[in-house]
């Protein structure tokens, strides 16, 4: 175990560019590297990366491990294992991070069942511990009402997944020194047993539930389809998406894709307007980390109130149609 | 077409959070009085996938949960819905065990049960939440992996799946046997009928211990755990609800109105 030293991110790309996670994830490594007195080395894959390399040095590596091969362009879960699995296998971190994105969901917890070691998915928080060198990782659980921690004992590495935009991005300083070490190894064909047949985008009507700056939810208080419709209306004043409660999804007054919840989307928006949404557990989990929630609820002992920091004790039938007739005056003035 | 299911049964999470409660010195949650236990429902989903594609390919669906003997009522749950045989894991060693534990256990249960074309999982669990256990069960069991699937056929030897990425969908292809973890997007569980319930009633559900699947002592003892929780804790939260009043509720709206105004 003492033979595994220093800290491995996966890097992911953008638009050809280091993802803004993976700065993150080098701020996060920076810090932990230095508290363990060794290096950080990060992991490129696809093609162009060595051009990469210099500005993953300037964000803070000190090693930057490059495989330029096309067939990483697109994240596929067999080749990306491989290639980790195999460089870990030979530099062997004592801790390994990657963002808990699409790609870090799938390939991390694949990486841990390969190598062994320790896994905490969706960190919010990382330490090491002073006395034992040991990664404390901290994490929500049930759906964010609670935070454990954890640390891995006797096993390594010690690997975390980071919750996106939870972490300090690094600071570029392009006078910082490092080394681009390129991959000659290819991926083993035969390892590719899942064949990826066709990419498809998909098409959002309006604004993007995830990327919205103001969100407009309804519960299964609003009682109907047709009234569902308010919903909708005041959040295209506000030029925000709309969301829904998992029974409002399960009813069908909304498609599955809006759902805000544990079971559906987390989002984190300026404005988050819960309207006739009591506040379950499972609901709160996906609206929590917004600036603003807003609630209006009949029932003035609903949990909503509990988390909201603005309200209206009251029936939404008799707000919501004033609320958007004067937002909408508001906004032309 | 062989299926088998891995489940497990969790505090509902529906609940209000004025009902969670935590030990903190045993680091773990009080079960709420009056609250049964439900299926996680990314597994109930994992049920109706198999369940939809036994109707399309006629097949044989194997529940399997690890918990308590009350585990029972999920495995239950899931022959109600539309699954044939199921099995309890639980013995005092599978306490506890963290997500790797877990996984070596349902692994073991499943080489128990031998033959399958499909393993599935819910994508993560609806309590802890760590979206581990499917993909390193793959691992050990060294068969392939799709994880969050929002559909899934089967073409002869050939699992077809959509899958969910970040802007959109992957469709694509694994043989058989793979295993596969379901997201909520496949939509919704069925609910179950006069027949299932009864056959559900009826079914004798084993419970295998530790010695019934070779569960090695080494593999399930704490010391050797992968991931050790240290601490669990309730966040404070800082919300003050300010309520906003008018004399009429269209007034309180207007005020409401001038508010959101400010803060956009």
């Amino acid at each position: 175990m003492d033979a595994n030293k220093g800290v491995l991110i996966c890097g992911e790309l953008a638009d050809g560019k280091l993802a803004p996670v993976t700065i993150e994830l080098l701020g996060a490594g920076r810090k932990l590297a230095n508290e363990l007195g060794e290096e950080l080395a990060v992991l490129l894959l696809g093609s162009n990366t060595g051009a990469m390399g210099k500005e993953a040095i300037a964000y803070g590596a000190n090693k930057v491990y490059v495989a330029e091969d096309s067939l990483f362009d697109n994240y596929n879960s067999d080749a990306y294992t491989q290639a980790a699995a195999n460089l870990c296998r030979k530099i062997m971190p004592a801790v390994m991070l990657l963002g808990h994105t699409d790609i870090g969901m799938d390939l991390a917890p694949r990486l841990n069942g390969r190598l062994g070691g320790g896994l905490a998915m969706d960190c919010l928080a990382l330490a090491i511990d002073p006395a034992t060198k040991c990664l404390v990782t901290t994490r929500p659980v049930y759906g964010g009402n609670a935070h454990a921690t954890a640390v891995s004992k006797s096993v390594r590495p010690q690997m975390a997944t980071i919750r996106p935009k939870t972490v300090p991005a690094a600071e570029r300083n392009d006078s910082r020194q490092g080394q681009v070490i390129v991959i000659e190894e290819k991926v083993d064909p035969a390892a590719l047993k899942i064949k990826v047949v066709e990419r498809i985008k998909e098409q959002v009507e309006g604004v993007k539930l995830e990327d919205a700056e103001v969100v407009v939810s309804g519960g299964r208080g609003i009682g109907s389809k047709q009234n569902f419709e308010m919903i909708k209306e005041l959040a295209h004043v506000l030029g925000g998406a709309v969301g829904a409660t998992r029974p409002v999804c399960d009813e069908g007054w909304t498609p599955a894709s809006l759902q805000v919840g544990q079971s559906g989307k987390v989002v984190s928006p300026k404005l988050y307007i819960a309207v006739a949404i009591s506040g379950a557990m499972a609901h709160i989990t996906g609206c929590l980390s917004s600036k603003y929630i807003i609630a209006i609820n009949k029932d003035k002992d609903a949990n909503i109130f509990n988390v909201a920091r603005y309200g209206i004790v009251g029936d939404y039938k008799e707000i919501l149609p004033a609320l958007t007739a004067k937002l909408k005056e508001l906004k032309s003035a | 077409m062989n299926m088998i299911v891995c489940v497990k049964q969790v505090l509902d999470p529906e609940i209000p959070p004025a009902k969670f409660k935590i030990d903190p010195e045993t680091k773990k949650v009080i079960p709420p009085t009056g609250v049964p236990p439900v299926i996680s429902v990314f597994d109930e989903r994992a049920v109706e996938a198999a369940c939809r594609l036994k109707d399309k390919n006629k097949g044989k669906i194997t529940v399997i949960s690890m918990g308590t003997a009350k585990a029972a009522d999920v495995v239950r749950h899931a022959i109600s819905m539309g699954a044939d045989d199921g099995f309890v894991l639980e013995d005092p060693a599978f306490e506890n065990l963290d997500s790797f534990g877990t996984a070596y256990v349902l692994a073991k249960a499943i080489q128990k049960i031998g033959t399958y074309d499909l393993v599935l999982c819910g994508r993560q669990a609806a309590d802890w939440g760590a979206g581990q256990v499917g993909s390193i069960l793959a691992e050990i069991l060294g068969i392939p992996v799709v994880t969050f699937a929002c559909n899934i056929e089967a073409v002869e030897k050939t699992l077809k799946i959509k899958r969910l990425v970040k802007d959109g969908f992957e469709l694509v292809e694994a043989p058989m046997p793979s295993l596969v973890t379901v997201s909520s997007e496949i939509g919704l569980p069925r609910l179950p009928g006069g027949m299932g319930l009864m056959m559900a009633r009826r079914k004798i559900i084993p419970t295998w211990k530790a010695a019934d699947i070779g569960a090695e002592a080494a593999k399930l003892d704490k010391a050797n755990a992968h991931s050790e929780i240290t601490g669990l804790s309730i966040p404070a939260r800082k919300s003050e609800c300010e309520i906003i009043t008018g004399a009429t509720p269209a007034e309180a709206a207007g005020n409401l109105a001038s508010k959101i105004i400010s803060l956009t």
